[in-house]
């Protein structure tokens, strides 16, 4: 601090231009101040010009899409014939990949109703609120910890056979030991992976065997569930 | 076109105009508020907002577009029923006279179908995108969980929709499905049977679903819509703070 008397006190009534708030700041602090960006534009018509505007491109869009392509329709239903798989809707088919894996009451309901409870639950944890990057602390312990998880995992995952989440998790995993130690030459990916949080792991991971299973089930899958490939002979 | 304008603010200054929407005209930001405030729909929305929120890298407008398809349903979903019965096998004749009898019927049932696909696939992306942007976190909480309820609507107002056209697709697709609910523990028989209305998809379950498709789901999910947005303005506007994972001193 410089001089103490750098200041004057005065008195006005006009808030936007006296500061409300005193802060005195010590020897052994620095004033750091958050930039905010707060500068604020009408809603009327700034925003709701732009709402419009992206829900007339969606619309568009899907105008175009159903002008091309027709959406499916197959025969009567009939309670006798079986189609061979029968499939649900696309965004069931990872939880229909996970039955093939799994017991119904496990695959069905003990993971969904896990999935559902973790996606309501995350803003109530505090490491999800405060979101430090994974590796800056700890990082030893963290080191044997998330060995020991990614292990216990893919083992149990290796010992059901279940492939298709088995193979995210190893590559997670992997990415996550990548980003433990600093990179031998700056590296700004090295430098991202490094300062991404728990949370943000966790989230991917989910993120990425959703979409393993459901394209799975989507196009890998067969008669009686067997795996085949989608360009391969009928 | 500045006097198509200046028509336009005469037509909004007019006497009937103003005492459809009770705001006036004028171009002062008082009237701008007025016209957000004054509006039944418009006023779960703040009257002012963050320039940053407005940029498409911040949101990708994935919560908009959502909407947006929920509204083109609304829409295409009436006109359908103008020509749906759900009754076996009926329903899957009127899919045949959407195609062959009804004027642009097919088209009609295409924006229907693959609007919903979008929206299934937007609302995931709008999840994914406000965990990774952080916004989540307090005070925005509980409008996360929002969130999730609306997501788990969404899922069942497809789901229910999808087994309407009565064919073998939507058939087997609910029949797995509803296999599901068998695996519950101890109430799962009686799970499945209050949503299908049988021991199989038959003609109670099509008028079940067709009941919580057409009723139910939509007007669960207009409720939390509205509470949705309402709390976006309540928990301090769109976040445009830090991301996940961004550390406040840089």
């Amino acid at each position: 601090m410089g001089d103490p008397k750098d200041f004057t006190a005065s008195m006005d009534s006009d808030s936007r231009k006296t500061p409300i708030r005193v802060a005195f700041v010590t020897r052994r602090t620095s004033p750091h101040v958050q930039p905010q960006d707060d500068e604020r534009v009408m809603t009327y018509p700034e925003a709701l010009l732009r709402v419009a505007v992206a829900v007339e491109v969606l619309l568009l869009g899907l105008v175009l899409v159903s002008l091309l392509w027709d959406a499916p329709l197959e025969g009567l239903a009939d309670p006798v014939e079986t189609p061979n798989p029968a499939k649900a809707p696309w965004y069931f088919l990872g939880l229909q990949e996970l039955l093939h894996y799994f017991p119904p009451v496990v695959g069905g309901v003990l993971i969904p109703t896990l999935v559902v409870l973790g996606l309501i639950v995350i803003p109530y944890f505090g490491i999800n609120i405060e979101a430090e990057g994974f590796w800056i602390r700890n990082r030893a312990r963290k080191l044997r910890g998330l060995a020991i998880v990614v292990a216990v995992l893919a083992l149990s995952l290796a010992w059901f056979d279940v492939y298709a989440v088995l193979i995210p998790t190893l590559l997670i995993g992997g990415i996550m030991f990548l980003g433990a130690f600093p990179p031998p030459q700056p590296s700004a990916l090295r430098q991202w992976l490094h300062s991404k949080p728990l949370p943000f792991w966790i989230m991917t991971w989910f993120l990425v065997v959703a979409i393993t299973l459901t394209a799975i089930g989507t196009f890998f899958r067969g008669a009686g569930w067997a795996w085949v490939w989608p360009w391969g002979a009928q | 076109m500045a006097k198509l304008l200046d028509e336009f603010a005469e037509l909004r200054n007019s006497r009937v105009w103003r005492s459809m929407f009770r705001g006036g005209t004028g171009d002062s930001n008082l009237r701008r508020s007025l016209t957000v405030q004054q509006n039944v729909f418009l006023h779960l929305a703040s009257v002012k907002i963050r320039r940053r929120a407005l940029e498409v890298g911040v949101t990708w407008y994935l919560g908009t577009l959502s909407l947006g398809c929920f509204l083109i349903l609304v829409v295409t979903g009436i006109l359908l029923m103008l020509y749906y019965h759900p009754s076996v096998p009926q329903a899957y004749a009127d899919m045949k006279d959407l195609q062959f009898v009804v004027s642009a019927g097919v088209f009609l049932r295409n924006l229907h179908r693959w609007s919903a696909h979008a929206m299934v696939l937007l609302v995931f992306a709008h999840m994914f995108k406000v965990f990774y942007r952080g916004a989540y976190r307090p005070p925005r909480e509980f409008n996360w969980v929002i969130g999730v309820v609306l997501l788990m609507v969404t899922l069942f107002l497809s789901y229910t929709g999808y087994l309407l056209p009565w064919d073998q697709l939507a058939f087997w697709a609910i029949t797995v499905g509803s296999n599901i609910l068998s695996a519950v523990p101890l109430l799962g028989a009686k799970l499945r049977f209050l949503i299908l209305g049988g021991h199989t998809v038959n003609a109670n379950a099509l008028l079940r679903f067709y009941v919580l498709h057409c009723v139910i789901l939509p007007l669960i999910a207009v409720v939390f819509l509205a509470v949705h947005f309402w709390r976006i303005r309540k928990d301090g506007g769109l976040h445009t703070g830090l991301h996940i994972g961004e550390k406040t001193d840089g």
